[in-house]
């Protein structure tokens, strides 16, 4: 298990870095599901089996594609492209660097300050529900609220900007939630 | 030796926070956030196995739920931003200050 | 019958809010009967609860009528009622016949005047405020009815607002009796402090159980409460402000500041006798209070050259006799001597006021004269109440209840020699102001060529003249010293509420007394005969340059009172605000200001409106904060 969870952790470390550092958001994101899959690996090896098959489902799968779907309307173009590679080397990076260097520190002192072990323990799926349907179940219906809320502020936030692409097809899109 | 899965997740994080301020394109800051939010998910699934408590799990799922409605409502603010200023340049979109 | 007994304060004070709110659109004569009206109910009221008292008198000697709780706080609890007992018969009885008398006055007086209906408001308020001052059970009601006088006193001295000196009058007077309130409101928080309650009968009966004679805490109650009797009588060293008063109209001048507001203040302390007989240094102060400004008083009265003016250091005077008298324990001496003196003074003040009128608002006794022929009511109005106020022997009021005093003043425990020499001094130049004023303005040629008099008042000036000329001479055969007959209808009466006058002190007689100052009385209208009428070069000589110029203009100026205060406190005061013009404090908060500011623009110069770089400061923080927790 330990090895696992190195080197899922390694490949979703590596994944993460070559993510925000890409130019072309597209190339980002791919690193990002490649980072957010090892990440699922990690966490299936830290004894959270359920969780990592979330991780995947929702992370990789649905907010992910999300993204995909907002670059691709978006259509950037290769303008940006070019203006992202102008930005992207040198002293851009050497502040966040330091501060976030800086905060790993700390981070890593907070951690082995604090003496802990590194054991692992698996917690079944069965706890979690219970807790989740039991202690926890007002935070429950305060997450579907938020997800409503969400829902709510997207859609006023998108509405009326792509006026003319929805009346240019309403077919297609009818098809494909019909597919669906 | 000290709890990897803590440390993997202190990475992660600072991987993000760096991303955050190094990055200009309103979609790469989205993305560094996505980063930042699940390595705290993570932080709390490691911390859960440390200590052999459900609880951490449970939180890992309302961040779950956290990170997909701040996608959700910014990337629409982000078509929003693009739509009115052409560009999804954050240091460009500075109305506030003026 | 009792329980009707709530009407006499509310009837005046629902018509004034009635006159305030829509005296506009009533109509001036609408108002004029409203205002004198619901003051009439009144007196009816009061005099119906005077033959009440006198048939049937309650149970103990005085009814107390609980209207409601007022409010309940950490114990004290006091409550709104009224309390009847015959000093507050009395007292009702005078106030709201006194008020009657000129509201019907007033209702032809002002008739031409702007802002009939507000006048009537505010004289109604006036009469409701007093009412409730009088017949207040505890004193936190009084201290209510006080300051509703005083708020009166100041609204209806600056009734004409539009000259600038009627405000400013207004203004002196109701500051120099804050300065009083502000040591009686003082003496209210000692004894509640002290004994736990405000209701007064509870009071006394608390301050005769816990406090000896002579206690240092009874004494500073005393005089405390002093301070705000002797703001509001205009007393010596607060007297101040009643003669500026007089800017306000002639009747608001002849009902507050002459026959009811003003001697509130002697009212409080016969109410309060109790506490006073154990404070001898207290009531010795009381004594002294009015024996000095009966005298400074008299003094300046002599000098002054408006008819108003003369009448309110005559006043002043009087007061200073009733405060003597409450000083020596002659309680009933002093009520005794407040009701004649109401009843004298405001009929002085009334037929000046005809006087004023018909020489078209001239107040300068020395341009009027030989106006006997030409006014002749108001000529004998002031032959009446002026031998009544200067004491015309034996068939005047004022002879009566001010021999008493003087008498008194001797006689009593806490009576001395000097105390009755200083009153017989007073009583003097009582009759030498009073008479000096009756012939300059009476007598002689006119001094200056006046406009023919065109308006002669009518019924409703006439009639309240004549019923109080009446009173002048007769309200003082209802108490008669013991040598004359021994009748003590007044006192007698008010025994139950005020202990009755002992005099420990033997020595000289009622009599020779009240023969003494029937000398004076003749010595000084002679006196003052020769001056004024025989011999007018005399008085010009006397107030020659010299010492006498100087005591004349020393005089004139109240003893130079008002110049002290400049001088002590205006002056000092108005330095100090010019000092502070640039306001010192205020640098240190316009130097917290400015640095705010400086630290704003600090702040704002970070607010660029660059996301990455809020971001940025974000991580900043959360690193020092870690780091803080860590440490």
């Amino acid at each position: 298990m330990p090895l696992l969870f190195a080197l899922a952790a390694i490949i979703a470390i590596v994944a993460t870095v070559l993510a925000i550092s890409r130019s072309n958001v597209v190339h980002a994101l791919l690193y990002l599901i490649v980072s957010l899959l090892a990440t699922a690996v990690a966490i299936y090896a830290l004894g959270a089996a359920y969780l990592a098959a979330l991780e995947v489902i929702i992370y990789a799968g649905a907010i992910i594609v999300l993204f995909v779907f907002v670059t691709m309307m978006l259509n950037l173009g290769d303008a940006v492209q070019r203006q992202e590679r102008a930005w992207q080397p040198g002293r851009g990076w050497i502040g966040p660097g330091v501060l976030a260097a800086l905060l790993l520190g700390e981070f890593i002192w907070m951690v082995t300050e604090g003496g802990l072990g590194s054991q692992v323990h698996r917690v079944a799926p069965k706890a979690v529900g219970m807790l989740l349907m039991g202690e926890y179940v007002v935070g429950v219906e305060l997450a579907s609220m938020l997800l409503l809320a969400g829902i709510v502020a997207a859609y006023h936030l998108g509405y009326g900007l792509l006026p003319k692409q929805k009346a240019q097809q309403p077919t297609s899109e009818t098809t494909e939630v019909g597919t669906k | 030796m000290i709890s990897m899965g803590l440390l993997f997740a202190g990475v992660l994080f600072v991987l993000g926070v760096a991303g955050l301020l190094a990055r200009r394109n309103l979609l790469m800051i989205l993305v560094s956030i996505e980063i930042m939010l699940n390595a705290a998910g993570v932080a709390f699934i490691a911390a859960g196995a440390l200590w052999n408590q459900a609880d951490g799990q449970v939180m890992f799922l309302f961040i779950l739920a956290t990170a997909a409605a701040e996608v959700a409502v910014g990337l629409a603010l982000v078509l929003q931003v693009n739509h009115l200023h052409h560009t999804v340049d954050a240091d460009a979109v500075r109305q506030m200050k003026d | 019958m009792y329980g009707w007994l709530w009407l006499e304060p509310v009837i005046p004070f629902a018509t004034s809010a009635a006159l305030l709110i829509a005296g506009r659109r009533m109509g001036r004569r609408a108002a004029g009967w409203i205002g004198t009206g619901a003051i009439a109910a009144s007196t009816i009221i009061a005099a119906l609860l005077t033959w009440q008292f006198i048939v049937h008198p309650p149970s103990g000697g005085a009814y107390t009528q609980v209207l409601w709780q007022w409010f309940a706080v950490a114990g004290f609890h006091p409550r709104i009622s009224l309390y009847l007992d015959s000093l507050a018969v009395v007292m009702t009885l005078v106030v709201s016949f006194v008020s009657f008398l000129i509201h019907l006055y007033s209702a032809e007086f002002m008739a031409e005047s702007e802002g009939y209906e507000r006048f009537f408001a505010y004289m109604n308020l006036f009469v409701a405020s007093m009412l409730t001052l009088v017949l207040a059970s505890n004193l936190l009601l009084l201290f209510l009815g006080w300051e509703g006088v005083g708020l009166c006193s100041y609204l209806l001295i600056g009734f004409w607002y539009d000259d600038e000196v009627n405000g400013l009058a207004g203004r002196k007077a109701f500051i120099v009796t804050r300065a009083g309130d502000v040591a009686m409101t003082l003496g209210l928080v000692l004894l509640v402090t002290r004994l736990g309650t405000l209701d007064i009968q509870e009071l006394m009966h608390r301050v005769t159980l816990q406090w000896h004679y002579g206690a240092m805490v009874a004494e500073v109650a005393g005089f405390l409460l002093l301070g705000g009797a002797v703001g509001k009588s205009a007393q010596f060293p607060l007297q101040t402000w009643l003669p500026d008063a007089m800017a306000g109209p002639t009747p608001t001048s002849a009902l507050i500041h002459a026959a009811t507001m003003v001697t509130a203040g002697v009212y409080l302390i016969a109410r309060l006798h109790v506490l006073y007989a154990l404070a001898p240094m207290a009531q010795l102060a009381v004594a002294l209070a009015g024996f000095i400004t009966l005298v400074i008083a008299g003094f300046s009265a002599l000098t002054q050259h408006d008819i108003k003016r003369i009448l309110a250091y005559s006043t002043i005077s009087q007061i200073g006799y009733m405060f003597l008298a409450l000083g020596v324990g002659a309680w009933s001496a002093a009520i005794f001597h407040l009701v004649t003196h109401a009843f004298f003074k405001a009929l002085l003040f009334l037929a000046s006021g005809v006087v004023i009128q018909a020489l078209h608002e001239e107040h300068d006794i020395f341009k009027m004269g030989g106006l006997r022929k030409r006014l002749p009511l108001a000529f004998w109005c002031f032959i009446f109440a002026g031998s009544s106020l200067a004491g015309l022997p034996l068939i005047t009021a004022g002879f009566y209840s001010k021999g008493v005093i003087m008498w008194s003043a001797h006689s009593s425990a806490q009576g001395a020699w000097w105390l009755w020499a200083g009153a017989m001094a007073g009583a003097f130049m009582t009759a030498l102001y009073t008479f000096r004023l009756i012939f300059v303005v009476f007598y002689g040629e006119p001094r200056q060529a006046h406009p023919p008099i065109t308006r002669y008042p009518g019924p409703a000036i006439n009639w309240p003249l004549g019923v109080l000329g009446f009173l002048s001479m007769l309200a003082g055969f209802i108490d008669l010293p013991a040598a004359m007959g021994g009748r003590e209808a007044l006192s007698g009466f008010l025994t139950p509420a005020l202990p009755r006058f002992l005099a420990l002190r033997p020595g000289m007689g009622e009599i020779s007394s009240e023969l003494l100052a029937s000398i004076l009385f003749f010595a000084g209208v002679y006196l003052i005969y020769l001056f004024q009428l025989q011999k007018p070069g005399w008085s010009a000589q006397l107030a020659g340059p010299g010492l006498g110029d100087t005591a004349h203009r020393f005089w004139f100026a109240d003893w130079g009172m008002d110049w002290l205060y400049e001088k002590t406190l205006v002056h000092p005061v108005a330095w100090f605000a010019r000092v502070n013009k640039a306001d010192g404090v205020d640098r240190i908060y316009d130097g917290i200001a400015w640095l705010s500011e400086y630290f704003h623009r600090g702040l704002s110069r970070t607010e660029n409106g660059r996301l990455r770089w809020y971001a940025g400061w974000v991580t900043a923080g959360a690193i020092v904060l870690v780091a803080l927790a860590k440490w």
